[in-house]
């Protein structure tokens, strides 16, 4: 009996043009996105202007565009954009991650105590004037979730290091960083600086410009390349450490990388934007559904959702209430939440 | 030797768990680990494919000592299938079964047709080529034991470590999947219960207690009612079946 002779044709094959074509449509439909986020707001500005505008920059076009017009596409609205989409697909593929190497459905970017570290750390800098006005709040805040990712590792280590230790070292580090957080807000912030706290914990792309985008950028790509490289190691991990081991994955080496990636990703997101919800939770389950659970396709499409459902909220968020901004954080959750319980209904199992 | 423990040592805390093993299998012949619960079974087969490290002692694949084996050189000729290992993904079972191919595969080669052999080769053997696109959790107890073992089939291995193989499975499949095993040209320790399959399907047998090897031999010269008293605790009458020559054991309750 040779092995061709028993090969039945069960369906393998592989339809790599199918997948380029969907990826090259989400990728269009990111950009279509990206491009709207820009057009709309306050002053309403004609795709074809945001065209131009880019044009000139990227391109060293000169179409004739009001210096305004230039200034608001390139200054404003196309560093927040790329910035919302950074921190959605940063985001969601932490998400993926977590939820793979924990084999918990409820991981999410800030199981590991990073958006409350981060959160003690941005108080620290803006209530208690830490760091003597040399510490920016977004670099108090990144070390902030530095430190409690590492004590919350610690812990994690000492613990015994299964999913379940980290998941419950997460719990006590969260819980220990968000009490000091509330401890220094009560104690010693006015009513004024706790609404500006309160506004930056549920997420704000208020003030984003280019030197954020060239920080936060290269972090979700180089984050999505590691995590693509270690796509197969993360579906090894389906029936839990020992049967990754046996599957012949470096189980503590990709743990450490891939752990070690999502804190990054997600600190340096936090600490410019503020923890923003929902995201990171909902946005990979939201994935599965659609491309189902093999990481090869789960993590660019966790990534491009998460950039794509981000950049719709911060356009949302601009137009909802007149005159006003919302926190995108709320944004997310609001729309976020009936859109995924659709998806849960329609994806319902047969009882 | 295919497989050679020499003298192995393991020990989980305070408690010694595996005390000074000994075991050779030779290459093609399947070997059936007996033994009451807890007696080091499952923590044997875990140190032989390296999922633990040894305190002292050497196991050794061939001629190589696996400690100076990578874990990826391990999974490419060691497959291991452990007891009810189970997920929450929505996985099919040909998602599962192509899990296989890991350790054959670098971080971004390509699905090849050699891959492909190697799952449809799995499935068929288990029974189970037109299942593929099942849904992992509409799959029975014995379906799944089925198709973690087809998983580690498509891992083409020369050694496969099997605990416990046979819990859940209706009498059918437990007989189909152990002559696979006997059938398959592989090296195999089998951690079984069932001491008449066990003497039915398995070339040797060594018996486990309290961390020891305890008897080790051909179906035929271990299995003996002291033996069934002294580590079992039972009490049993074995004879040689009249249909096939096989030991068989009946046990007394009188």
């Amino acid at each position: 009996m040779t092995l061709a002779a028993i090969g039945q044709p069960v369906a393998t094959g592989e339809r790599w043009w199918a997948r380029l074509a969907l990826a090259t449509l989400t990728l269009v439909a990111l950009a279509f996105m990206i491009s709207l986020a820009v057009s709309i707001g306050e002053i309403s500005i004609p795709l074809t202007t945001t065209g131009k505008a880019v044009a000139n920059r990227i391109f060293g076009a000169s179409f004739e565009l009001s210096r305004i017009h230039e200034g608001i596409v390139w200054d404003y609205r196309l560093s927040r954009a790329l910035l919302a989409a950074s921190a959605g697909a940063a985001l969601a593929l932490s998400g993926a991650i977590l939820q793979a190497l924990l084999r918990n459905p409820l991981a999410e970017p800030y199981v590991l105590g990073i958006s409350a570290g981060a959160s003690t750390g941005a108080v620290a800098v803006m209530i208690l004037g830490f760091g003597y006005g040399v510490l920016t709040l977004s670099a108090g805040a990144f070390l902030g979730a530095v430190v409690a990712f590492v004590l919350v590792s610690a812990l994690a280590v000492g613990a015994g290091g299964g999913a379940d230790r980290i998941i419950l070292a997460g719990v006590a580090g969260s819980q220990l960083f968000n009490a000091l957080t509330s401890y220094i807000v009560t104690t010693s912030a006015s009513a004024e600086q706790a609404r500006g706290v309160m506004f930056w914990l549920l997420g704000s792309l208020a003030g984003v410009r280019w030197p954020d985008v060239y920080l936060a950028a290269p972090v979700a790509l180089g984050g999505f390349a590691v995590s693509m490289f270690h796509a197969r190691a993360l579906d090894a991990f389906t029936f839990g450490i020992d049967a990754a081991a046996a599957l012949g994955i470096a189980v503590n080496r990709v743990r450490m990388i891939l752990l070690g990636t999502t804190a990054l990703m997600t600190a340096a997101m936090v600490s410019i934007v503020g923890s923003i919800g929902f995201v990171g939770l909902v946005i990979p389950h939201a994935a599965r559904f659609l491309v189902g659970p093999s990481h090869g396709r789960l993590l660019p499409a966790s990534a491009l959702i998460g950039a794509i459902f981000m950049v719709a909220a911060d356009i949302a968020s601009r137009v909802i209430v007149p005159q006003q901004i919302l926190p995108i954080g709320v944004v997310t959750a609001l729309f976020g939440a009936p859109a995924f319980a659709f998806i849960l209904y329609k994806a319902r199992r047969p009882v | 030797m295919s497989i050679s423990v020499r003298d192995v040592h393991w020990s989980a805390g305070s408690a010694m768990i595996v005390d000074g093993v000994s075991i050779d299998v030779a290459p093609g012949k399947t070997l059936g680990l007996l033994g009451p619960n807890g007696s080091g079974k499952s923590s044997l087969l875990r140190l032989i494919c390296r999922l633990r490290n040894v305190r002292s002692g050497i196991i050794s694949l061939g001629d190589t000592d696996i400690a100076a084996l990578s874990r990826l050189d391990i999974a490419r000729r060691v497959a291991f299938v452990e007891q009810q290992a189970t997920t929450d993904a929505q996985v099919t079972v040909l998602d599962v079964v192509r899990l296989g191919r890991t350790p054959h595969r670098g971080a971004l080669s390509a699905w090849s047709a050699v891959d492909d052999a190697a799952v449809n080769t799995a499935l068929f053997h288990v029974g189970m080529p037109g299942r593929a696109g099942q849904l992992w959790h509409t799959l029975s107890g014995g379906e799944r034991q089925r198709v973690h073992i087809a998983r580690a089939l498509a891992q083409t291995p020369s050694e496969l470590l099997l605990d416990e193989p046979t819990n859940h499975l209706d009498i059918q499949h437990q007989l189909e999947i152990l002559s696979l095993v006997a059938r398959l040209p592989v090296t195999s320790i089998v951690a079984l219960h069932d001491l008449n399959l066990a003497a039915m399907f398995c070339d040797g047998l060594a018996v486990l207690h309290r961390g020891k090897v305890v008897a080790a031999g051909t179906p035929e010269d271990i299995l003996t009612e002291r033996l069934m008293a002294d580590v079992f605790g039972v009490r049993a009458h074995i004879e040689r079946s009249a249909y096939n020559g096989r030991y068989h054991v009946q046990y007394r309750i009188d």
